[in-house]
């Protein structure tokens, strides 16, 4: 066991280092087939750990009442600050990092092959800086496989920081191009500002659970005491160092401890560490640099962009979530952020032409939905439509959509990356009726729209089923909105799938150059991803992954279809129906309709396509006001005033020097001049003294 | 007619003052020189006198006259050294024209 | 014996390269010098870690090793000693300096009147290099001044653009904070004792606790600015930017990556371990400027064009976190602090080394007439990114550990304080001083951006070819430096708090009650 988790870490970073220090010396083919095997044992290493965590049964990892535990793999000190606190790297084993180590694993594996065709232009030339880009890969694999195996939050916040730096180097992967470079600038200048309150958020929760408790606070802080607090009334099946969970408890609520601004401190900390979550995740409003982001190689897109960096802000949120469940002030807090953002994203991605930016709004949007899942979730007792709902659903809904999302989301990035590679454009303008052409992608890419859509029995519906069932078991309100949204989805979905495949004929000039499908790298990837994504939605999560471990359906093949709480899923499943039907209705073959509703609300419109004109905002803010108002003028003050201060000192000395160097002129007649009116004087002085 | 001190001191004085007056009027070196040499023997003389008059018993005074003429002579060796040298640079013993040296 | 201690080494080696360079005729033999003097000062310092992690705890005096004092000037009982020893801090401040110096030879490599240059530099390490292990407060001046003379020849003659004024603004600013601190040093020997045997031994000083609160109040201040100067603290910066712009590349990174750390160095074991109370009551006047320091610097570099002046805002913003660390008069911050000598040390001279070879290939600095050199000249690109990853605070590389532990530090401190009720200061301004993270990375990565990404902005430049053999080999040393820390950071932070837990805290603990 210790020795995968190792190669699990080691296998990536191994490969970058290599690649990126000899890779200049491959040749591209091998660079790409090394890439490629070293991420594919990886993954399956991974699946083994995984596999040996949810099915050995072992007692390490499950305990006799059938609840998941969680099991520290190892954990070094990396750093010590002082002798109570220091930051272990290590490997954290538990229902969330099993599931995330195979999510990880399989979308980087999948976009490793992916790129053996992607990154090559029609005649089979490589893209210059190949083996950088397996390099940079594998970076990434690395650190996002260190971030959801972190053992602490500050391990977190380490590969946390690592991931923000290797999506940077991906985005930029074309350095030459100028759009790329100020995107990939603005993705991690934005997420650096989300980290800034992740930082401080870390510090006050270190310095609160150090300052209250006697022990160790590394200790403390390892996930498995941070996050295993007994709440009242229910039993705690992870393992809980009693000391610590009493600890945290008292900070909670104990009076003493001290307020800021109405709101405990801890409740600002979590708040803060979940802006470092918004940042990674895009949620509004720093979700700017997310459909920029896309200026970066397709496949990046569909590993970092869509499957697993941006869904780091949910995973924080979820590791911390014991935490979160105490301050539910920060739960109203995520719930609103993430139900905002979920509608704002789906109505600008009805109103994009670039194909990668409405995946990329889809992507915010659903990842708003699993933000709202999380947060309506309590645990007292609720019913949702007549039906009980489980305690913890909205946890487990979540998880459960962050895992199909990865795999459907994969797919619909890298059946438009086939597009994008077949056409050499992004825009669906220059698309239109290509089922013909390449068939393969087109039924991939529409089993991914159904998925995300919510159609039974592809994965996207029971994930999102259960979420709407969280939300009806919390607040009605909620509950309509994502359920309206979940109609949006459906509908922009579509909008794409038809405006790219039906809509009007391709045209095509010549016979020999139309529009095909991609070699076998790339559509087996598609396939694959969408065998996944069709039956994806079987597995029985609520068995796998709970916020206590505690299972809360049972494990068979169909239990996921047993549990359903069929009055919301034949909402949803309305909902969604209504929103394809829509969509057919406007998009499937070329008609005035898009056009006439467009002018009927011009406004709308314009707001939806330009984004709500956020980045106008932040351009704004940015330019005018920090390099206007801010940098500038301190420059200048510098230059001018500290500057000018000492520059005047300087000048005075020299003025006065010039004024009175004429004493020193070097002519000895005037020294003797000098020399004997002093003397006369002194001598005259003295004489009027003494007399 | 009793000898006093008064006797040897006003043409001290006089000396004295003859050799301030050529030392600022005076342009050429070699008379520069001159009258610092007569203002160094009036100092001289004036060293003496009072030795004379005033301790009688002790010869401090005489041998600090002694010291004096003794370095007077050096440092005349080494000034009409300097002068030669610059006579010779200069073809002229002005002090004005000599104050390149200053750079 | 003199030469029986290892320290002594440590200037004895700097001296023979002196002699050596003197007596070269040609510039190989004075590579030659450079190369072997400066690799034998890493071994020594390496040897000398190695010695010291095994050196029992009983061979310390107060927390010294290889303690040792020699009578120099004793008549009128001045009491002028060659006193030396050192701790973790002053072992890490060597090692930094002997790498700078090696990677600093290689970096000015093909310099014009090569034997007068190395001269200077040399002479300059030999004072940084006895300033590192004095322990009297006397030759400790004297080293300093030593190494900040030849700064003077150094830029005047080799420097670039605006030199004269630079060199003499540096010189003449930087000598102004000497004379405060001369002034603070003979007010601390004037009170080093209660008997009247006054001494300028640190160690001596700080057993006597001599000096009154008063005149703490008074002497505190004179040389925290007198060291600040040097540490680029708000508003004494303004040498930092013009000097670094006119400064050659060696002379570039030894004097941010060494002679900036002389400043840090300073404050910490000559003001705040002789005048811990004082430290304790006036660190809010200096706090609050390190504080500017730090964010100042940042936004301020955020707008020059200027390749060298942007680090330069840079250090004053790093180097202000330094000082800022300081204050804390916390032990995770101050281990912090030095930490981020080291790293910032690094860091910055592999900048100033990169920006050298940057410039002597396009003769220019200003970052808006470049642009695309990632394509023209990757291997600098690559280290500039590195480098620049460092600065911004990349875990796995040394930034990173510097900066989180000073966080951590500070606000632990903050907190307590808060806690306390001795006021938020520390707690706002930790919190002002984590903002300069983000600011760090706008101008890190606006400088990316323009320069290295993008198209290829002038068309000559296609034409300039990569990095050589010794510019690799300066870089990469500094590299594989900055990531061993910033991998191994429990290797150095155990070598620096080793010192810092009982024997160093002592004086200070003593006069707080902490």
């Amino acid at each position: 066991m210790e020795t995968s988790a190792i190669l699990i870490l080691a296998i990536p970073l191994l490969m970058f280092l290599f690649l990126g220090l000899a890779g200049k010396y491959l040749p591209h083919k091998w660079a790409g087939i090394l890439g490629t095997l070293g991420m594919g044992v990886t993954m399956v290493l991974a699946y083994t750990v995984a596999f040996e965590y949810f099915f050995s049964g072992n007692s390490l990892f499950i305990d006799a009442d059938g609840n998941r535990l969680q099991h520290v793999v190892f954990n070094h000190d990396w750093l010590n600050f002082y002798d109570k606190l220091s930051i272990r790297l290590g490997f954290l084993l538990d229902p969330i990092s099993a599931m995330m180590l195979v999510v990880i694993t399989t979308i980087s594996f999948m976009v490793h092959l992916y790129s053996n065709g992607y990154m090559r232009d029609h005649h089979g030339v490589w893209e210059t800086g190949f083996q950088r880009f397996y390099a940079f890969l594998s970076l990434f694999s690395f650190s996002m496989l260190g971030l959801v195996v972190a053992t602490n939050i500050f391990q977190m916040y380490i590969f946390w920081e690592l991931v923000g730096a290797s999506s940077y180097l991906l985005i930029g992967f074309y350095y030459t191009k100028p759009s790329a470079v100020s995107a990939s600038k603005k993705a991690f200048i934005v997420t650096r500002f989300a980290d800034l309150g992740f930082l401080i958020g870390i510090l006050v929760l270190s310095f609160y659970v150090g300052f209250y408790s006697d022990g160790n606070i590394t200790d403390a802080f390892t996930f498995t005491s941070l996050t295993s607090v007994p709440v009242d009334g229910v039993a705690d099946t992870f393992q809980v160092s009693e000391g610590t969970a009493q600890v945290i408890r008292d900070l909670f609520q104990n009076s003493a401890a001290p307020m800021f601004m109405g709101a405990s401190v801890l409740t600002w900390a979590l708040v803060l560490i979940f802006m470092g979550g918004m940042g990674k995740s895009a949620m509004m409003p720093l979700h700017i640099w997310l459909p920029d982001a896309m200026e970066g190689p397709t496949p990046v897109s569909a590993l970092i962009h869509a499957a697993t960096m941006v869904v780091a802000g949910v995973y924080l949120v979820a590791r911390l979530f014991p935490l979160y469940l105490m301050a539910p002030a920060a739960l109203d807090i995520i719930t609103v952020v993430g139900a905002l953002t979920a509608l704002y994203a789906a109505m600008v991605a009805c109103a994009q032409i670039d194909i990668k930016r409405v995946l990329a709004f889809s992507t915010i949007s659903q990842i708003a939905f699993m933000m709202v899942s999380l947060g309506v979730t309590r645990l007292d007792h609720s019913v949702a439509l007549g039906h009980e709902v489980h305690e913890g659903l909205g946890y487990m809904a979540s998880m459960f959509h962050l895992f199909t999302h990865a795999m459907f989301k994969a797919l619909l990035f890298l059946g438009a990356g086939a597009l994008i590679h077949a056409i050499g454009s992004n825009d669906y303008t220059a698309m239109h009726g290509l089922r013909k052409y390449m068939p393969i992608t087109h039924i991939t890419f529409l089993v991914g729209c159904l998925a995300i859509a919510g159609i039974i029995p592809f994965a996207g519906f029971f994930s999102k089923d259960e979420i709407l069932t969280a939300c009806f078991g919390h607040s009605t309100v909620w509950a309509i909105w994502m359920a309206l949204v979940a109609g949006l989805t459906a509908f922009y979905m579509f909008r794409l799938y038809f405006l790219i495949f039906w809509w009007k004929e391709h045209k095509v000039h010549d016979e020999h150059h139309a529009p095909h499908d991609q070699p076998w790298t790339m559509t087996l990837p598609l396939v694959i991803l969408a065998v996944v994504s069709v039956f994806a939605g079987f597995v029985p999560f609520g068995s796998l992954v709970t916020w206590n471990g505690h299972p809360i359906t049972g494990s068979g093949f169909l239990t996921n279809l047993e549990n359903l709480n069929w009055s919301v899923a034949a909402i949803s499943l309305i909902i969604a129906i209504v929103g394809i039907l829509i969509a057919m209705k406007m998009y499937k073959k070329e008609n005035p309709l898009p056009e006439k509703m467009r002018n009927a609300l011009p406004a709308l419109w314009d707001w939806c396509h330009h984004r709500f004109y956020w980045d106008e905002l932040y351009q704004f803010i940015t330019h005018r006001i920090i390099f206007g108002l801010v940098c500038r003028p301190i420059a200048w003050f510098d230059r001018h005033i500290i500057d000018g201060t000492m520059d005047a000192f300087a000048a005075v000395t020299n003025k006065a020097s010039y004024a009175i160097r004429g004493f020193q002129s070097g002519n000895v007649h005037m020294y003797v001049w000098i020399y004997l009116i002093g003397a006369v004087l002194l001598a005259t002085v003295t004489m009027i003294c003494v007399l | 007619m009793e000898l006093n001190a008064l006797y040897y001191l006003i043409p001290s004085l006089i000396m004295f003052a003859c050799g301030v007056y050529g030392f600022i009027t005076r342009r050429n070196m070699i008379a520069m020189l001159i009258s610092l040499e007569l203002m160094l023997n009036s100092v001289d003389m004036n060293f003496v006198v009072f030795n004379r008059f005033l301790f009688p018993g002790q010869l401090d005074g005489m041998f600090f006259t002694l010291f004096a003429i003794a370095i007077a002579a050096a440092e005349t060796a080494l000034a009409i050294a300097i002068v030669v040298n610059v006579y010779r640079a200069n073809n002229d013993i002005d002090v004005r024209d000599i104050c390149k040296m200053k750079f | 014996m003199l030469f029986s201690n290892i320290l002594i080494y440590f200037v004895l080696i700097p001296m023979l390269m002196l002699g050596g360079v003197a007596l070269c005729r040609n510039i190989k033999q004075i590579r030659a010098v450079a190369v072997i003097g400066s690799t034998a000062l890493i071994a020594l310092s390496a040897y000398l870690i190695a010695e010291f992690l095994k050196a029992p705890v009983e061979d310390a005096v107060d927390g010294m090793y290889y303690y040792q004092s020699w009578h120099w000037f004793t008549a009128q009982n001045l009491n002028i000693n060659l006193t030396v020893g050192v701790d973790g801090v002053s072992i890490a401040m060597l090692l930094l300096s002997s790498i700078i110096l090696f990677t600093g030879s290689f970096a000015s490599w093909t310099i014009a009147q090569p034997k007068a240059f190395f001269l200077w530099l040399i002479l300059l390490s030999t004072g940084v290099f006895g300033f590192f292990i004095s322990l009297d407060l006397f030759t400790m001046f004297m080293f300093y001044e030593v190494a900040l003379i030849p700064m003077y020849l150094l830029i005047g003659v080799w420097g670039s653009g605006n030199k004269n004024y630079s060199a003499m603004k540096l010189t003449l600013m930087l000598m102004g904070g000497s004379a405060f601190l001369m002034l603070g040093l003979i007010g601390i020997y004037y009170h080093s004792s209660v008997d009247g045997h006054h001494t300028w031994n640190l160690l001596e000083i700080a057993r006597n606790n001599a000096i009154s609160t008063e005149w703490q109040y008074f002497l505190f201040p004179m040389t925290f600015v007198g060291f600040g100067v040097l540490g680029a603290m708000f508003p004494f910066h303004t040498w930092s930017p013009d000097g670094h712009a006119s400064a050659p590349t060696a002379v570039s990174m030894l004097h941010a990556g060494v002679l900036m750390k002389l400043g840090g160095y300073g404050c910490f074991r000559v003001a705040m371990y002789l005048m811990p109370q004082a430290a304790n009551d006036l660190a809010w006047i200096f706090l609050i400027l390190t504080g500017i320091s730090v964010v100042y610097g940042a936004f301020s570099a955020c707008v020059q064009t200027d390749l060298k002046y942007i680090n330069a805002y840079s250090s004053v913003s790093h180097c202000g976190l330094v000082l800022f660390a300081i204050l804390m008069i916390n032990t995770t911050a101050m281990t912090g602090a030095i930490m981020q000598m080291l790293s910032h040390g690094l860091m910055t001279a592999l900048f100033f080394a990169l920006i050298g070879m940057i410039y002597g290939r396009t003769h220019t600095r200003d970052i808006t007439k470049m642009g695309g050199l990632m394509k023209i000249m990757p291997y600098l690109a690559v280290c500039y990114v590195i480098a620049g990853m460092a600065s911004l605070g990349l875990p796995g590389l040394s930034g990173f550990v510097a900066e989180m532990t000073i966080f951590v530090g500070s606000f632990e401190q903050g907190m307590t304080d808060f806690l306390a009720g001795a006021g938020s200061l520390r707690l706002v301004f930790t919190v002002i001083a984590c903002c300069s993270i983000v600011i760090t990375a706008v101008y890190i990565l606006r400088v990316v951006g323009k320069l290295l990404f993008g198209p290829v902005q002038d068309k000559h430049h296609l034409e300039l070819t990569d990095a050589t053999w010794w510019e690799r080999l300066s870089t990469a040393t500094l590299i594989v430096c900055v990531a061993a820390i910033g991998c191994f950071p429990n290797f150095f932070e155990n070598l620096i708090r080793g010192t810092f837990d009982p024997e160093l805290f002592r004086a200070i603990a003593m006069n707080l009650n902490f």
